[in-house]
């Protein structure tokens, strides 16, 4: 019997997952509280977006239990999740705006499908969301017309236009310059005091999940080797941990003879 | 290999029914039909216009040197009309949908896919069946026999020019034989196989583009919406040949 606490707003019980007969995610276990912005960091291959898939209900549970806003996903049919889906939002990490249509147009988009609101309505809660993301004035250009950081930013707009309890955002800082990227941290900073909301950050940008996190969890071949507030993981003693933060390449120890046979394996 | 083919289609069967689910649940957007009325029928007028009235021309020209030979030309009438009603309309304007119109859907399906476009609706709560497939299907079955309509009629006014023009045949001979010979049940084959094509190409393309992620047999970048672009086209093209035979022998 799973034992859940009403004010977490995501829990994660013993989640494990296969890829064919490749483990990807071993005994997840993860829980966030409202109002807490929440990183999960790992390096790349960790296993992080694929966690995130399974939390949104992207890919079909086998084994453990995700309850997202107190709902069981997997026990959710298609009507329920889509409900669901409603009260949270998602950030990608390309922006994943719609090249058909204009910036305006992408963010006003779940309004539109989600709600009876009229079109004068939308549009100023489209432009309230611009300015907060300091893209007012783009609301007719085209995605192929804004930079990286700018899609980005425009898609953090699609995602808070419903004023969501919980924000996902997969990986806000990769590939953009220190500059757009601190702000883009700022930003996630503004949302969880001004809009009250709960935020989970996918990363593996060290700097940008010190300054927004309450807490971290860290992710390592697909399990979790750490959870905890920053302080806990700038002690952890675990070599893992300590490599990451000094940004230190792990390398195993290699036999000349094993690494020859593999290279000149089946040739 | 029999194992994966069945996967594939059980994979096909699953998005169909979630397909005709959606188009079965209000609420329905007139807008996105009529975008993808635009998109499959209107702007592939001027290539139908064009295939009907050459392919028209070159029935006649074939079935004029045959029956000529026979002493029947007066007959190019029937033969025109039936042809192109009964076959070669719906058949070749629904090839010419899948390479204009098909190819481009499941090409756009493919990269929403890898771009996590189709991930995004998901998780605003859109359906991705309801707002990407469904429309497409509702344009396709109402576009594609109004296409065929006007592959038939160009045609035969392309089989006209090469009969009653060229060939000097008398032009009430060309409609009289026609107007005699064609019958209700023709138009009706005409119909059906035309509805059934215009949901086989939208099925068949879309499925692909979407299913993209699901495809263990190559690469998913660029090269995958290539690759099952290239399917789309070539099962498509299959699946209409192969129909084509099956409604014909139903009706027939």
């Amino acid at each position: 019997m799973v034992k859940s606490n009403s004010e977490n707003v995501l829990e994660v019980f013993e989640l494990n997952t296969w890829y064919g007969n490749r483990k990807i995610l071993s005994d997840i276990n993860l829980n966030v509280s409202r109002n807490e912005i929440m990183v999960i960091m790992g390096h790349s291959g960790s296993g992080k977006s694929t966690l995130l898939r399974y939390i949104l209900g992207l890919e079909k549970i086998k084994n453990g239990v995700i309850k997202l806003l107190d709902k069981e996903i997997s026990k959710l049919n298609k009507s329920e999740l889509y409900k669901l889906r409603k009260r949270i939002g998602v950030a990608f990490q390309s922006g994943a705006l719609f090249s058909s249509m204009t910036v305006g147009e992408n963010i006003e988009l779940p309004l539109y499908e989600n709600t009876d609101l009229d079109k004068a309505t939308i549009q100023i809660m489209s432009r309230i969301k611009l300015e907060l993301m300091q893209l007012s004035g783009t609301e007719s250009l085209m995605p192929s017309e804004l930079s990286g950081g700018m899609l980005k930013r425009a898609g953090l707009a699609r995602a808070v236009i419903m004023d969501p309890e919980l924000l996902f955002f997969d990986e806000p800082s990769a590939g953009l310059d220190p500059i757009t990227s601190a702000h883009l941290d700022n930003l996630i900073l503004q949302l969880r005091d001004a809009l009250n909301m709960s935020i989970i950050v996918v990363t593996h940008e060290l700097e940008s999940a010190f300054k927004i996190a309450d807490k971290i969890t860290v992710l390592d071949k697909g399990k979790i080797i750490l959870t905890g507030d920053k302080e806990k993981i700038k002690k952890s003693n675990d070599p893992r941990i300590i490599n990451m933060l000094a940004r230190r390449a792990i390398t195993d120890p290699v036999d000349k003879e094993d690494y020859l046979n593999r290279l000149t394996k089946k040739l | 290999m029999m194992r994966n083919i069945l996967i594939r289609f059980g994979i096909a069967g699953i998005f169909l029914y979630e397909t005709i689910l959606s188009l079965l649940t209000p609420p329905y957007s007139i807008n996105l039909i009529l975008k993808q009325i635009l998109f499959i029928g209107a702007r592939s007028v001027v290539v139908i216009v064009i295939a009907g009235l050459f392919v028209g021309m070159v029935v006649a020209l074939q079935f004029y040197d045959t029956l000529v030979r026979f002493g029947s030309v007066s007959l190019l009438g029937s033969a025109v009309g039936l042809s192109l009603i009964r076959e070669l309309g719906p058949v070749l304007t629904a090839l010419m949908v899948i390479g204009r119109s098909g190819s481009a859907m499941c090409a756009e399906i493919g990269i929403m896919r890898i771009d996590n476009q189709i991930d995004a609706l998901e998780c605003m709560a859109i359906d991705p069946h309801r707002y990407l497939i469904s429309p497409k299907i509702v344009a396709s079955i109402l576009c594609v026999p109004i296409l065929t309509a006007i592959f038939i009629v160009v045609g035969i006014f392309g089989g006209y020019f090469v009969g009653v023009i060229i060939f000097d045949l008398s032009a009430g001979s060309y409609f009289q034989n026609m107007n005699d010979t064609v019958l209700n049940r023709d138009l009706c084959m005409g119909l059906i196989k035309s509805i059934v094509f215009g949901f086989l190409i939208v099925w068949i393309s879309c499925e692909k583009g979407f299913n993209l992620h699901l495809d263990k047999s190559g690469t998913y970048g660029s090269e995958g919406v290539s690759r099952i672009t290239t399917e789309a086209v070539v099962l498509s093209s299959i699946a209409i040949l192969f129909s084509d035979y099956l409604l014909s022998a139903l009706i027939l």
